[in-house]
């Protein structure tokens, strides 16, 4: 896996998709690729309230990554550094196996340049000491990214807070 | 070369902060202003998509002048003295002949509306007005008849809530980014949030209460729960005793308003709403029953608003940590706020408004925005006079006035319609005259005085040359004003001219906006002080339950409540609103917006949807007695039966914006154009309409 951890305090956020427009204005890309995406689930009632789920799903730069190993020219990589999967463009030709290989749809394609087109953690940002574009942008910073040791314990906290009795 | 500017988001009419990293001219990235508590980077998607804005090719892009009938789409580009020339023309005829009255100028409010007041000072009309009215008369009105203030001089500290209350404020949707994190925050750290709504909208989803109430009749919810704070002594009695007048005028008239009544009219059960008073009291005074950000629905609109702020009048909530503020200007701490325009020495306009506001005939309403959705009537029945120009500045008549068509037959008798844009919006597609404006990442604009519990001010500065052959509309107004002789008023060549005139005598510089945006005139919080200090502007300085602003107006305080029946015809009320991703009517042609919500879909109740034929995701034909059109059916159990319900901004009609013409539905060809004629919004949820399988 990738060194990183992105996640999503789900409690927090809205599912307003700032984080997808966030995305597509750092990278300039056209209409269609979305190389985050917030999916809507519900809503349901769940007891007598109606609950949604806004469910962030960027790419997971996973451990093996199938898009690398079904890649033909090379141009799907895993930087070595810090496990960052990201295509190079230049060497791409748009056969478009990655995204058959992904089983969580991450390759996007971008039909302006006829390329395939990926979430890579806006490494250039996190190269530069920044955070990803959707990660920065987002409206209720419910989008958490760093160090896996050093994302916080949202959810253990929270939990915490809501058992713990003072009286 | 690059370069990081301070300004703000024009995307909506929040201005959240923001900071704009600029490479080589070119706008590279923007985020949220980081220096700003609540903003810290966040940006909505509306904001996110600044940079779709200005790369937007379909904006408007140059001076344009009509050479076909109007609305055919026939144009010829023009330059900016030949545009300018045109328009200023044009208007000396007119007011030669008819009267500077005769011209009437709308806009969205904006950071430059003193420039476009002083213009309409200048040339002798009283016929400015702003979308305000469309969106919120009847809540200012409210707010005024109560405390003497108006809604934008009051503040919420969501923060420190611990109880707020939402009547279809859908403030996870209709985002304001400072507010979200505000209320956000409150709840991870206990508060409770009720949302009220016919519908479930995204806020529902997250709210720890959700009463889906029957549309229209959230008034009679209201006076039930104040029935029962006065039954049940639940009011924080030291405050109601010191601040608030006619007590014993509403416990008398709230009286046959119980909770068992209020389950017939509402559908919510009589002991969840006294659960709630109960509950709500108990964290009084840190209590917000939300005022409402659009409070535009019903003919009694006024009286809806009224309840909400009462219920918080009784929490003690107004003036009080985690509840409302005023907002505190920097005269509180002997500083000075920068100059306006209309602060000159400017000619005296007796005409009455067009709208007649001010008038026996409409009395309350603000005078300072107007009530923009009478315009169609006084151009159609020269009443109070005839209107012969209009100049729409941001500000879209066709799109934003109920009854579309009305609206066009009003435009239709205009000698001139000059359109102030950056799209190409409906009015600009049915104007004479288009003077495109520079988009905000694009120029300066006048300072916001940014009143709150720390006043402070901030700045929009320009980041990057305009792209195209575009300029401020301070600036397009000035250069009307000069053709027309009354240039004098309008002393500055560009927009930091104008900004530094501004700034004269307040202490600061427009240098001082550059490390962080925004200047602040102390560091502290000011709250007034509950016992004595809370300056109410009403003629007792009190809060007047009983009041005399409508009792002088010949108003009752406390009209007895109309039922709402349900429609005996199968039809349904229309309600309609906002999604995360537009603001108003203004955004649907962005790319990346329209990508994520291209269009407006009929939300319709199951059962109803079943019993007409309807399934999910079939096109239906929406009517009214003003018009119909064809749009997607969305069947689903979570809304109410009685009501239909639908995006607000769709269905533009200028075919030049590809991606927003002709999807989806406007509902301003649907409504009819009603109002609240004591607090002055159009009464945008009284419309009923049928919905048929096509």
């Amino acid at each position: 896996m990738s060194r990183y951890y992105l996640f999503q305090d789900a409690k927090k956020c809205i599912g307003c998709h700032s984080c997808e427009v966030a995305c597509k204005a750092n990278k300039n890309l056209p209409v269609g690729p979305k190389l985050c995406q917030i999916i809507t689930v519900g809503p349901k009632l769940i007891g007598n309230l109606p609950k949604s789920g806004y469910t962030f799903m960027p790419c997971f730069h996973c451990e093996n990554p199938w898009c690398v190993a079904a890649c033909p020219t090379g141009a799907m990589q895993k930087r070595e550094k810090d496990g960052i999967v990201f295509v190079d463009e230049s060497i791409c030709v748009g056969c478009k196996t990655c995204m058959s290989a992904c089983p969580w749809g991450a390759p996007q394609w971008n039909a302006e340049t006829g390329k395939v087109v990926k979430c890579d953690y806006c490494k250039d940002r996190v190269d530069a000491g920044l955070k990803p574009a959707c990660v920065t942008l987002c409206t209720t910073h419910c989008l958490h990214f760093g160090k896996p040791e050093a994302v916080p314990q949202i959810r253990r906290e929270r939990y915490a807070r809501a058992m713990t009795s003072l009286d | 070369m690059q370069n990081e500017v301070y300004s703000l988001c024009f995307m909506c009419s929040v201005r959240c902060p923001i900071k704009v990293s600029v490479e080589n001219g070119q706008v590279k990235w923007i985020e949220g202003n980081p220096h700003v508590p609540g903003i810290e980077g966040s940006l909505c998607p509306r904001g996110a998509a600044g940079i779709s804005l200005l790369n937007d090719t379909e904006r408007l892009q140059s001076p344009m002048i009509r050479t076909g009938p109007r609305g055919s789409g026939k144009w010829k580009k023009a330059n900016w003295d030949e545009a300018l020339d045109m328009v200023a023309g044009r208007l000396n005829e007119i007011i030669e002949k008819h009267g500077g009255h005769s011209v009437a100028f709308g806009e969205r409010t904006n950071l430059s509306t003193h420039v476009s007041k002083t213009f309409m000072k200048a040339i002798h009309s009283p016929n400015h007005f702003t979308h305000d009215a469309l969106c919120k008369g009847s809540v200012n009105t409210a707010c005024r008849s109560l405390f003497g203030l108006t809604d934008a001089q009051m503040g919420m500290d969501y923060k420190n809530a611990r109880q707020i209350i939402l009547y279809g404020r859908n403030v996870f949707e209709a985002i304001e980014v400072k507010g979200v994190n505000a209320i956000s925050d409150a709840m991870e750290s206990g508060a409770r949030l009720t949302y009220i709504d016919p519908r479930v909208s995204v806020t529902a989803t997250k709210a720890h209460r959700y009463w889906m109430i029957r549309p229209g009749t959230d008034l009679a919810l209201n006076y039930a729960l104040i029935h029962v704070i006065l039954n049940e002594h639940l009011y924080d009695t030291e405050y109601v005793n010191r601040w608030v007048l006619g007590l014993r005028e509403l416990r008398e008239f709230v009286r046959p308003y119980t909770p068992q009544w209020a389950e017939q009219e509402t559908g919510i059960p009589a002991e969840e709403i006294v659960k709630l008073a109960r509950e709500v009291s108990k964290d009084k005074p840190s209590v917000i029953f939300h005022m409402g950000y659009r409070g535009a629905s019903h003919v009694n609109e006024i009286y809806l608003r009224r309840s909400i702020l009462i219920l918080n009048a009784l929490m003690g909530s107004i003036e009080a940590k985690g509840g409302y503020f005023f907002k505190k200007g920097p005269g509180e701490v002997g500083g000075k706020p920068a100059r306006k325009l209309i602060d000159q020495d400017l000619p005296k306009v007796d005409a009455p408004r067009f709208d007649k506001v001010g008038t026996a005939d409409f009395p309350l309403p603000d005078p300072s925005h107007g009530v923009g959705q009478m315009l169609p009537f006084a151009i159609l029945n020269e009443d109070p006079y005839p209107v012969k120009a209009l100049i729409a500045n941001r500000f879209d008549p066709l799109m934003s006035i109920p009854d579309a068509n009305l609206t066009k037959q009003a435009l239709e008798k205009l000698d001139l319609i000059v359109t102030i844009d950056i799209n190409f919006s409906d009015i600009a597609w049915y104007s004479d005259v288009i003077l495109p404006e520079s988009i905000y990442l694009e120029r300066t604009d006048c300072i916001q005085q940014a009143n709150g519990l720390k006043p402070q001010m901030f700045l929009r500065r320009q980041a990057i040359p305009p792209r195209y052959d575009t300029r401020p509309a301070a600036v397009i107004i000035k250069q009307i004003a000069e053709r027309l002789g009354i240039g004098g008023y309008f002393p500055f060549e560009t927009m930091e001219d104008l900004v530094r005139w501004q700034l004269e005598g307040t202490g600061f510089t427009i240098e001082d906006f550059d490390a962080k945006g925004f200047v602040a005139y102390t560091n502290k919080q000011i709250l007034w002080d509950r016992k004595d200090g809370i300056q109410f502007k009403t003629p007792s300085k009190k809060i007047e339950l009983v009041s005399s602003l409508l009792e002088d107006a010949g108003f009752e305080s406390f009209p007895a409540y109309e039922p709402v029946p349900s429609d005996s015809n199968g039809r349904f009320r229309l309600t309609i609103g906002r999604c995360a991703l537009h603001t108003h009517v203004s955004t649907q042609n962005n790319p990346y917006l329209s990508e994520i919500v291209p269009e407006n879909v009929l939300w319709i109740n199951s059962r109803r949807a079943a019993e007409l034929g309807i399934n999910n995701g079939a096109l239906v034909e929406v009517s009214s007695s003003r018009g119909s059109g064809r749009i997607k059916a969305y069947v689903t159990d979570f809304i109410h039966p009685e009501t239909v319900f639908m995006l607000h901004g769709f269905g533009h009609e200028a075919q030049s914006a590809t991606r927003s013409f002709n999807k989806g539905v406007s509902d301003s060809a649907l409504l009819e154009n009603v109002s609240d004629k004591i607090g002055g919004s159009p009464a945008l949820h009284d419309t009923f309409v049928t919905v048929k399988p096509v």
